[in-house]
């Protein structure tokens, strides 16, 4: 805010002190226009945020915040209870991560390494790209006619044998938490990839021939120098990808089963918000719009906390830079 | 000469930007009344009169035959109508339907509550016009190992009920054996496959079973509580869950069940008699049925003794009053047509025709319709 003014107040003085050139016009002009643009997109999600308040606040006043801890879902008697999909949506994205997080920065350090080739490595991270590009839909069908199906036996093997773990207790029938989680993280993999490569990329290469020349092997300068160096921006791009996965919709409706109830077990069908706002919405009666309106916003509250936090951490590893 | 072939090729034309139309229609859903894709515009200048374009919104299990009814009838009847038909599910299409932002609206389950009060208050305390256009049926789709669609198994209404229920959890469960003498069934557990996405096709399911079996506490809606089982999202979903599971069974929609031949149970009716679901059955349970003045007719349990016991109707709702001629005129040879000489597409897609008592009836009712 402060910048914003000592700005305005900097371009005040020069059009005092100077002539009207088309040139300083056409500078003026670009700084109000852009001015807009930034505050065009604050107001949009201002917006936004109070249009799906108000459709909300019935629901909010009706169930209040017992909605965030309650386990029933029931459109038919007016009953609903959120926790089961709070849960889910942080679960599966979390596991999620823990899939695609070590699997993603491996691949990032491959690719700005000079293992191989320019030419390979270019290949491959166009490949990674386009894993990004395929539509979620297509993706939510072929988890059900091809990844479900050829992951079951899988499923039933860790079932049987690690089945005492509450977490892979019940009976794996195929679409679950577990199922969804994996197919995310396929999905939000290209994120934490392209963003930790570039930034991996970008380091300064002093940093690399440093530590070479102290006698570091290969291994001990990229886990002590590099990644730590670059540590901010693959943070940053976990965050985007934890983002991505909590409010991935389509997937999450095909794969999850939708179960409204709460289970330890990653085997066990469940849902997540916005799974539940997917399939709900286009029958909903007019309470049940209310109740899901209110359920988007406290996605959208999830969300900024997670980002909040992400720029608090981001920040917390700048200083230590 | 020249001239007619002139005007079947652009007959053609119109009707593959038609179709090109309500494909963009039904994927973007962000068109409002009379706005239709550009692509249309220049062929629309094909017919004889002024192009009139129409758009509805609302339910998605009736939108495949909607949308091959107007591709028809714009192609064979009149060029110049050209309808958007988004499906975008009956309770979005109702919210537009009151809104005013469509020409007509549609439904699996009649309007009612607090959406009827609403629609009073914002038209002058006139009752919206419902009419209902097609029929479909409900199937119970099961899979056990080694049965094939021809074998097919029956199921008494206290075993179907059983199972939705929770009380009957296996296939050996002596219930299913005594209504099916003769054939062996395996000692495999039952997984119950219901829709986790709020449908007409749970609409009309629950419908009978709210009415037919006791101890059903959820209730009749488009998505309820159900005491078990699994969720599968839209008819696709449910039916993944029952083709890649072993001793699953669920309900999915006739129409889906028969084009992807997945086996499906008879079901004993009101009468007594194991029905086989096809279309000839499921037309059975809305003969000789009193509709009532609004045609809002639900069969939760039809009395015909031949008569398929799940079926339910669709509803096309039009408004009592319409500014603009032309658009009122279309709309409604449009609607009469599906109803008599687009029931040939109605049979080929699996749903069920209105019977002529039913039809005659809508005739009258959209007669009432004014234009100002």
């Amino acid at each position: 805010m402060s910048s914003f003014a000592g700005e305005s107040q900097r371009f005040t003085k020069q059009m005092i002190s100077k002539r009207n050139s088309p040139e300083r016009i056409a500078d003026q002009g670009f700084f109000w226009l852009t001015l807009v643009m930034a505050a065009s997109v604050a107001l949009l999600l201002i917006w936004i945020g109070l249009q799906i308040f108000t459709a909300a606040f019935p629901a909010i006043s009706t169930y209040g915040l017992g909605f965030l801890t309650s386990t029933t879902w029931n459109p038919v008697s007016n009953v609903y209870g959120l926790l089961p999909q709070i849960y889910g949506t942080l679960v599966s994205a979390l596991v999620a991560l823990l899939i695609a997080v070590p699997l993603g920065v491996g691949v990032a350090v491959f690719l700005s390494e000079d293992f191989i080739p320019y030419t390979l490595r270019d290949a491959i991270s166009m490949g990674i790209e386009l894993i990004a590009a395929i539509p979620s839909v297509v993706l939510g069908l072929w988890g059900i006619f091809v990844f479900v199906p050829f992951m079951r036996p899988f499923y039933t093997f860790l079932n049987s044998t690690l089945g005492w773990i509450p977490l892979f207790a019940g009976s794996p029938r195929g679409f679950s938490l577990l199922t969804l989680s994996l197919v995310l993280s396929v999905m939000i993999m290209p994120i934490i990839i392209s963003i930790s490569r570039g930034t991996l990329n970008q380091l300064p290469p002093e940093l690399r021939l440093g530590a070479m020349a102290l006698g570091a092997t290969r291994w001990e300068t990229i886990l002590r120098v590099l990644i730590p160096a670059g540590l901010s921006g693959i943070i940053g791009s976990v965050m985007l990808a934890l983002g991505r996965a909590m409010g991935e919709t389509m997937v999450a409706a095909m794969l999850v089963g939708n179960a409204n109830r709460l289970s330890a077990s990653l085997l066990d069908p469940g849902s997540t918000i916005a799974s539940l706002i997917a399939s709900q919405f286009a029958e909903a009666g007019r309470v049940q719009v209310q109740v899901l309106m209110y359920a988007g916003l406290v996605l959208m509250f999830m969300t900024l906390v997670i980002n909040i936090v992400a720029e608090m951490i981001i920040k917390k590893f700048q200083n230590i830079e | 000469m020249l001239f007619s072939k002139l005007v079947s090729r652009r007959a053609s034309l119109v009707s593959i930007s038609l179709a090109t139309a309500v494909t963009i229609a039904a994927c973007g859903g962000g068109t409002t009344d009379g706005e239709v894709p550009s692509a249309t515009e220049p062929a629309a200048g094909g017919g004889s009169g002024e192009a009139v374009a129409l758009t509805g919104a609302g339910a998605s299990f009736p939108a495949p035959l909607y949308q091959r009814w107007f591709d028809a009838y714009n192609r064979e009847v009149d060029s110049n109508a050209q309808v958007s038909y988004q499906s975008v599910g009956s309770g979005a299409g109702l919210e537009q339907y009151i809104a005013g932002t469509v020409d007509f609206g549609a439904s699996d389950a009649p309007i009612q509550g607090d959406r009827l009060e609403s629609f009073k208050a914002a038209y002058d305390d006139a009752d919206p016009i419902q009419v209902p256009m097609a029929g479909g049926a409900v199937v119970l789709a099961y899979n056990l190992p080694d049965f094939t669609v021809e074998e097919e198994i029956s199921l008494a209404r206290e075993t179907y009920c059983g199972i939705i229920l929770g009380d009957i959890t296996n296939w050996n469960d002596p219930a299913i054996a005594a209504d099916n003498e003769g054939v062996e069934f395996p000692d495999l557990p039952i997984t119950w496959a219901h829709r986790s996405d709020g449908s007409g096709t749970t609409f009309i399911f629950v419908n009978h079973v709210n009415e037919v079996c006791d101890g059903w506490e959820g209730g009749v809606g488009t998505s309820v509580d159900w005491p078990v089982g699994v969720g599968g999202q839209g008819n696709e979903g449910v039916a993944a869950q029952i083709q890649q599971n072993e001793g699953t069974i669920g309900y999915v929609e006739y129409a889906y069940a028969k084009l992807n031949e997945i086996p499906r149970a008879s079901l004993e009716n009101a009468s007594g008699n194991f029905v086989y679901p096809d279309a000839e059955a499921a037309s059975l349970a809305f003969e000789g049925v009193e509709v009532p003045e609004d045609f809002g007719l639900l069969v939760p349990d039809p009395s015909n003794a031949d008569a398929y016991p799940i079926a339910g109707l669709t509803w096309i709702l039009v408004y009592p009053e319409y500014e603009n001629e032309a658009t009122w005129e279309t709309l409604k040879s449009i609607l009469l047509w599906g109803l008599t000489d687009g029931q040939d597409i109605t049979t080929e897609l699996d749903y069920v025709p209105m019977p002529d008592s039913i039809v005659e009836r809508v005739r009258e009712v959209l007669d009432g319709v004014q234009v100002n």
